[in-house]
């Protein structure tokens, strides 16, 4: 109040033109439509925040800039630029062709081992690429964090949006294999949409929660390759879930990457499926990302302080 | 009238500790929560690790009307930074409220998520999404943006290959656009030339008379004056003065907030630097020696600084950069020292005095800010801003640039200059007084 006083004195001597404001005889446009509750209230926030969900809502067009920067960004940098995305998991498929199926000769059940292994890699490249960047995508753009407001869950979700493109450009080489390979289609084709949604989600849950930890343990950026390295080969990317043995698939299923990637060939295969991995994955891949962005919320207050 | 912007006793915490190290590993996490479970038992957890954290605001209230342009001032860690920082949402405050009754918009810094590989039109996009920009609001001010940047030609143009010039006009005039209820701004006219600053200053201007509430934090208090009408004060974390900007900003200058003619740092861990080069001291000081707050205009002033080179092998230069109290920028001084001009310097203490001769500098307070940087490739090793300050008197005995002139003086310096006088006596005034004497 005491501001007040003393500024109605004086402010037409300092400032002859801004009276207007100050003494409020024709407030200006703008504010005479003052709203009668805060806009934004900031506070110390308690521990059960929501999910924000109408301020991502807000934002979402962000969501669409920021994997557009990404995938701009990184098909520029790079002379082949997008050829990459239909490069890696073709260059992969032959690799692992040469010393898996045609060296150690897995058991494929009479499919081509190439076009087995091709299927394996699509979703687990982008499962692994959409974990690992988003999972250091908080870090990564800490000079955002540190400057300007918006809701922090679109900076992992970006990054997850960003690869699913990625994922989608690599179904054409799937589309020429089977051609090449003159693989049928069945009606099971039909769910292949829905496993990407589920697959989508979980890299998700996963990015949230390595992200915002990732914030104030950078161990687990380091540790992450790896780890995603070790975890390709207890999926079923490489070989069959055929391969392994009977009593051990209940165990292997708990991964929930494996009723997915498998789920993926018996969709484009028309083999059947293993509705018990498949119920693992789409379990988690419901609550690990609810669970992840409530963690995410309760740190992310953090982020700008220690980042 | 209602208040647009209602802060209600806001308190900020920092742990040391998490500003220190800047993140943790794992294994310290792990070996502290086994170390420390009793500890934790015994103090009930939260407040045990109060005594390792530094409150950077404490019991701060204002309020803010619609329409006011209110300028935040106060020295290098008074809480400035922290108060936009909260108001803007990107830290929380530890207690307290805010209310803020608009949209805000906050410019902490121009270019925010600029790319270098992204083509200008593409930063304007990317960057008005960032700043809470739709995609229709851009798409109708694009053009807008584009002739404020003045880089039409280079508008496909990746920013990496644009000038420091055109980057930070194209990064302000994006930011310039935002159409927010509460702007909040911090520093961003200390970039660019002189031209550059202008143009923010005028838009800044226009802002204002559009009737949004602006919120300024600066260093600059000439810009202070001139754009705001209430400034605030505020020293280590708390309000000192609250009111009309001039008189605000002079009790800033005047109170000894800043002016302080010697600073020492007598533990290494808080003196400004880096691995290679650190501060030691700075002071003001007269030909005799001895420390001064206030100088004789006649009298040379020596500014000292001792600084320790904590790894060999640098070409180094202390540099000095003088202000007077409205925050004009008046030169700028580099050592230039013979004996160390391009050749590493081996570790060890340094201490380099500059004269700024007498008769140069106006009279009032002079602020220094100093540095020490190696010249080629440009690397700066600290840069600590008004670090001292001094006053500069004329005692009016004298042999100073008044002559016998007592009034106000203005200008930015007052060098003693050497006059000429020639005489040609008039034809008939000659006479005249030669008449008289005679």
């Amino acid at each position: 109040m005491r501001g007040l006083s003393t500024r109605e004195e004086t402010s037409a001597l300092i400032e002859p033109q801004a009276t207007n404001a100050a003494h409020g005889s024709p407030p200006p446009l703008s504010t005479q439509f003052l709203p009668e509750k805060p806009v934004v209230i900031i506070e110390p926030s308690r521990k059960g925040a929501g999910l924000g969900l109408r301020d991502l809502w807000a934002y979402r067009e962000l969501l669409f800039f920021l994997a557009w920067r990404d995938l701009k960004v990184r098909y520029k940098q790079t002379v082949l630029g997008v050829l990459w995305v239909l490069l890696q998991p073709l260059l992969m498929t032959i690799i692992f062709t040469v010393f898996i199926g045609f060296l150690v000769q897995v058991p494929t059940q009479g499919r081509p081992y190439a076009l087995l292994v091709y299927i394996g890699l699509l979703p687990w490249t982008f499962f692994s690429s959409a974990v690992l960047q988003s999972g250091t995508s908080i870090v990564s753009n800490a000079h955002l964090i540190t400057k300007v407001y918006f809701p922090r869950l679109i900076i992992p979700a970006a990054a997850v949006t960003a690869r699913l493109v990625d994922f989608a450009i690599s179904f054409i080489i799937l589309a020429g294999l089977m051609i090449y390979f003159r693989a049928g289609l069945t009606a099971q084709i039909a769910l292949v949409p829905a496993l990407i949604l589920l697959v989508a989600l979980l890299a998700l849950g996963f990015g949230m929660l390595v992200s915002a930890l990732n914030v104030k343990y950078r161990d687990i950026g380091v540790m992450l390759p790896v780890v995603l390295q070790l975890w390709m080969f207890v999926s079923p990317v490489v070989y069959p879930l055929t391969l392994v043995p009977e009593k051990w698939r209940v165990v292997y299923s708990l991964n929930p990457v494996v009723g997915i990637i498998s789920g993926f060939r018996s969709a484009i295969l028309g083999d059947a499926f293993e509705w018990h991995a498949l119920a693992v994955s789409a379990a988690v891949a419901i609550i690990l990302p609810i669970y992840s962005a409530y963690l995410f919320r309760r740190v992310e207050r953090g982020f700008a302080d220690i980042i | 009238m209602r208040p647009i912007i209602k802060v209600e006793n806001i308190a900020k915490r920092y742990r040391i500790g998490a500003s220190q190290a800047a993140y943790q590993t794992l294994r310290d996490t792990i070996a502290e929560k086994v170390r420390t479970p009793l500890r934790r038992l015994r103090s009930g957890g939260a407040g045990a690790r109060a005594e390792e954290s530094i409150w950077a605001l404490s019991d701060v209230s204002f309020e803010i009307e619609p329409g006011e342009v209110v300028g935040i001032i106060g020295r290098n860690g008074a809480g400035k930074s922290t108060i936009l920082k909260i108001l803007s949402r990107i830290t929380e405050p530890t207690l307290g409220r805010v209310e803020l009754y608009g949209r805000v918009a906050s410019l902490l810094e121009v270019g925010t998520g600029f790319h270098q590989e992204l083509t200008g039109r593409e930063n304007i996009f990317l960057n008005g999404a960032i700043l809470g920009m739709r995609r229709a609001e851009i798409n109708a001010k694009f053009d807008e943006i584009v002739a404020f940047a003045e880089i039409e030609k280079f508008i496909d143009t990746p920013v990496k290959r644009y000038s420091s010039g055109m980057y930070l006009r194209l990064a302000f005039a994006v930011a310039a656009h935002l159409d927010p209820e509460i702007l909040i701004v911090d520093e961003v006219l200390a970039v660019g030339d002189a031209n550059f600053q202008r143009k923010c200053l005028n838009k800044m201007q226009d802002v204002r008379e559009s009737g949004r509430t602006v919120l300024f934090v600066s260093h600059n208090m000439t810009a202070v004056t001139r754009l705001c009408q209430r400034a605030i004060l505020l020293n280590e974390g708390r309000v000192m003065e609250d009111g009309p900007s001039h008189q605000v900003v002079s009790a800033y200058l005047s109170s000894g907030l800043r002016a302080t003619s010697s600073r020492e740092w007598p533990d290494p861990a808080e003196a400004p630097g880096n691995g290679k080069v650190q501060l030691r001291s700075v002071r003001v000081r007269t030909e005799e020696g001895a420390n001064a707050d206030a100088l004789d205009i006649r009298k040379p002033v020596g500014v000292e600084i001792e600084f320790d080179v904590l790894e060999p092998g640098h070409v180094l230069a202390p540099n000095y950069h003088f202000y007077n109290e409205e925050g004009v920028y008046l030169f700028m001084a580099a050592e230039r020292d013979t004996a160390w001009r391009s050749r590493p310097r081996p570790a060890g203490r340094y201490k380099s005095t500059a004269w700024v001769p007498g008769n140069l500098l106006s009279e009032g307070t002079m602020v220094v800010s100093v540095a020490v940087s190696t010249p080629e490739p440009v690397a700066i090793h600290f840069f600590e801003r008004d670090v001292v300050a001094f006053q500069v008197v004329d005692k009016l005995e004298g042999g100073s640039a008044r002559g016998d002139y007592s009034g106000p003086m203005p200008g930015v310096i007052r060098p003693l200059l050497e006059w000429e006088t020639e005489y040609t006596p008039a034809a008939g005034a000659g006479a005249l007084s030669g008449g008289q004497t005679a």
